[in-house]
């Protein structure tokens, strides 16, 4: 039998299949969701969180974890609500440097052969710190342009649905159709054989964690655009959400496999399961239960499909 | 002196004992015995979950139990709920407590096992479900634990915190698990090498499931006596614990690629890891210095120590 996916393809179907099923059954609580307005509310807190999960998945390419994500989003919170409102010279010139402190971590960390969870780790108290610094109270104002931009509605589809797609079809074509994008991803698979083919992994490594800098900086002004204020504290949960989102989008941690489109795809699935829950009435005390086990059933739906799949091609 | 210096844990203490005298030099050495005593009854919580934390750490790459804060939650929600303000409850409390660990660290390794799942995903999703359970246990109520046992956990004997012995004892069990028994050399053999581990003939999926189920457990006891000590459960008591565990480990000269334990070197870095926080404390930081220094001291402890313990891919 010839075969009619490819691996790719295969690794997509499931986050694909569980965001449908999840749409269907929110649209079947809820009718009046399955509308312009309705939509955009489901899927408006999806963009920060998919532009977070974009730059968690470009440092799992290389086989690292950044638990600083959610403090970093955080800080960038911050840093829009205030500088960049107020002075935007002095919040690009922050944000820049913010960007050069990630790569300056991906060249110490493959350097000195750190561990990357440790080292993010401290990291994590950095931004809160920052955060703090610049924020002790919850405050701010977002700046008038990216008020502008997620709040605008264009025709046909709502802004959320089209941001989301905007970053998946870019984050693909840049990972998985570019030079660059193979290269990190041999990085993550093989960096000796890398190194052997004449490719720098210092450099690949610096421009990774710079990437992943700016699509968490993205994300941070996203929220800031969606929340009009910031807060220290405002984005702490999308370290966990990010890795989340990208695991749960057919990523993995080693070797330098994940997919772009999948990590967008199921940082909306995790989006989309906490107004399910809404919708469904359950009680507040078991909302953060029933997405973990949202969480458990898509993973065990991805099992049962690798064993067909893999069944399928023995024969 | 050079055998002494190549022990990778010996940096953490270096680190305590110089934070320990800069603290001091400010202070005038005049609250010493009382800086002891506080570093040691806090540094004693942090050391019972990161013996837990270092067991799974050492299975190899990819392990971790992100399920510890919740197991905290939960472990001491319900046995203050279950002693209700009893002394006569205090042990059918810890059974309760220690039983709640074998639950969660069996759910823990079920999941990582049957559904294949990496097991900081696994983890992850068991602490919703049980961070929820705790949330509805708990109601927002806060219990107040025995009194036989809030005394025990505030009081010292022979001027050392009764936690901090505790805390001794059990990284002593764990200690003489690790060095001296068949199942140390197995956990540390599977951090090695996973596949010749199996060759050898190892009992895996066993080796793995009791190490996933140790830790939950030592986080339960370390959720009873946090609650005891703090004066009643709170919902949020275990989430400083989940990056606070991480770190003692790997600070402590555990190597994050598995396979190499360090027992001695959790105490190191739970010492600093406070001593950190209360000279910063002491010099009169804000919060957002505090916690910016504190993370620049982190990273600075693992450039220094971490280079060769981390240096095998």
């Amino acid at each position: 039998m010839k075969k009619i996916f490819s691996p790719d393809t295969i690794r997509l179907i499931v986050p694909a299949l569980s965001l449908t099923v999840l749409l269907i059954a929110v649209f079947y609580l809820q009718p009046r969701a399955m509308s312009y307005t309705g939509l955009n509310l489901l899927f408006n807190l999806a963009v920060p969180i998919a532009l977070a999960t974009i730059a968690q998945m470009l440092i799992m390419t290389v086989n690292d974890l950044d638990l600083s994500m959610g403090t970093f989003v955080s800080f960038v919170a911050c840093v829009t609500a205030t500088f960049l409102q107020a002075s935007p010279l002095l919040g690009i010139v922050i944000l820049l440097a913010a960007i050069a402190t990630y790569a300056v971590i991906g060249v110490l960390i493959h350097l000195r052969d750190l561990p990357s969870i440790v080292v993010t780790l401290g990291m994590s108290f950095v931004w809160g710190g920052l955060a703090v610094l610049i924020l002790p109270a919850p405050g701010g104002q977002a700046p008038e342009w990216i008020r502008a931009i997620m709040t605008s509605k264009p025709p046909i589809m709502p802004m959320a649905i089209v941001a989301s797609i905007l970053i998946a079809v870019f984050s693909h074509l840049l990972i998985m159709r570019s030079s660059f994008g193979v290269v990190l991803r041999g990085v993550g698979g093989n960096a000796r054989s890398v190194e052997r083919a004449g490719w720098s992994i210092i450099r690949a490594r610096a421009a990774v964690y710079a990437l992943a800098a700016f699509f968490a900086i993205l994300a941070g002004i996203a929220l800031v655009g969606l929340t009009t204020a910031a807060d220290a504290n405002i984005a702490l949960r999308y370290t966990l959400l990010s890795i989340a989102g990208v695991i749960l989008g057919g990523g993995e941690f080693v070797g330098g496999r994940v997919s772009p489109i999948g990590a967008v795809i199921g940082a909306l699935t995790l989006t989309l399961a906490g107004s399910f829950l809404s919708f469904l009435r359950i009680s507040p005390d078991w909302q953060i239960g029933a997405q973990g086990a949202i969480l458990i059933i898509v993973l065990a739906l991805r099992l049962l499909l690798n064993r067909f799949e893999a069944r399928r091609t023995r024969r | 002196m050079t055998a002494l210096m190549r022990k990778p844990w010996i940096w953490s203490f270096i680190a305590t004992a110089l934070v320990f005298l800069t603290t001091i030099l400010v202070t005038g050495g005049a609250s010493m015995a009382g800086l002891a005593q506080a570093t040691l009854t806090f540094a004693a919580f942090s050391v019972i979950v990161g013996i837990g934390q270092m067991l799974v750490i050492t299975l190899g790459p990819g392990n971790i139990d992100l399920s510890v804060p919740a197991t905290m939650t939960l472990a001491g929600t319900v046995a203050l709920k279950l002693m209700g303000v009893e002394d006569g409850m205090v042990v059918p409390g810890l059974l309760v407590a220690i039983g709640i660990g074998v639950l969660i660290g069996t759910g823990n390794y079920a999941l990582i096992k049957l559904l294949r799942i990496p097991p900081i995903i696994a983890t992850l999703s068991m602490s919703f479900v049980v961070q929820s359970t705790a949330i509805w246990t708990n109601r927002g109520l806060r219990i107040k634990p025995p009194p036989v046992l809030a005394d025990f956990t505030t009081s010292t004997t022979a001027g050392i915190p009764n936690v901090a012995i505790i805390a001794l004892i059990l990284s002593a069990i764990v200690w003489v698990l690790l060095q001296k028994t068949v199942y140390g050399r197995w956990i540390a053999a599977i951090g090695q090498s996973i596949r010749a581990a199996r060759m050898a003939g190892i009992p895996i999926d066993g080796v793995r499931f009791v190490t996933y189920v140790l830790c939950a457990i030592v986080a339960s006891i370390c959720g009873y006596l946090l609650a005891s000590f703090s004066g009643g459960a709170a919902l949020n008591m275990g989430s400083e614990y989940l990056l606070m565990s991480i770190a003692v480990v790997v600070i402590g000269g555990t190597a994050v690629a598995g396979g190499d334990s360090n027992v001695p070197g959790i105490w190191g870095a739970s010492l600093f890891m406070f001593l950190v926080v209360s000279m910063l404390n002491t010099y009169g930081f804000g919060a957002g210095v505090r916690l910016i220094l504190t993370g620049l001291i982190i990273i600075a402890v693992i450039m220094l120590a971490g280079g060769r313990t981390a240096g095998k891919r």
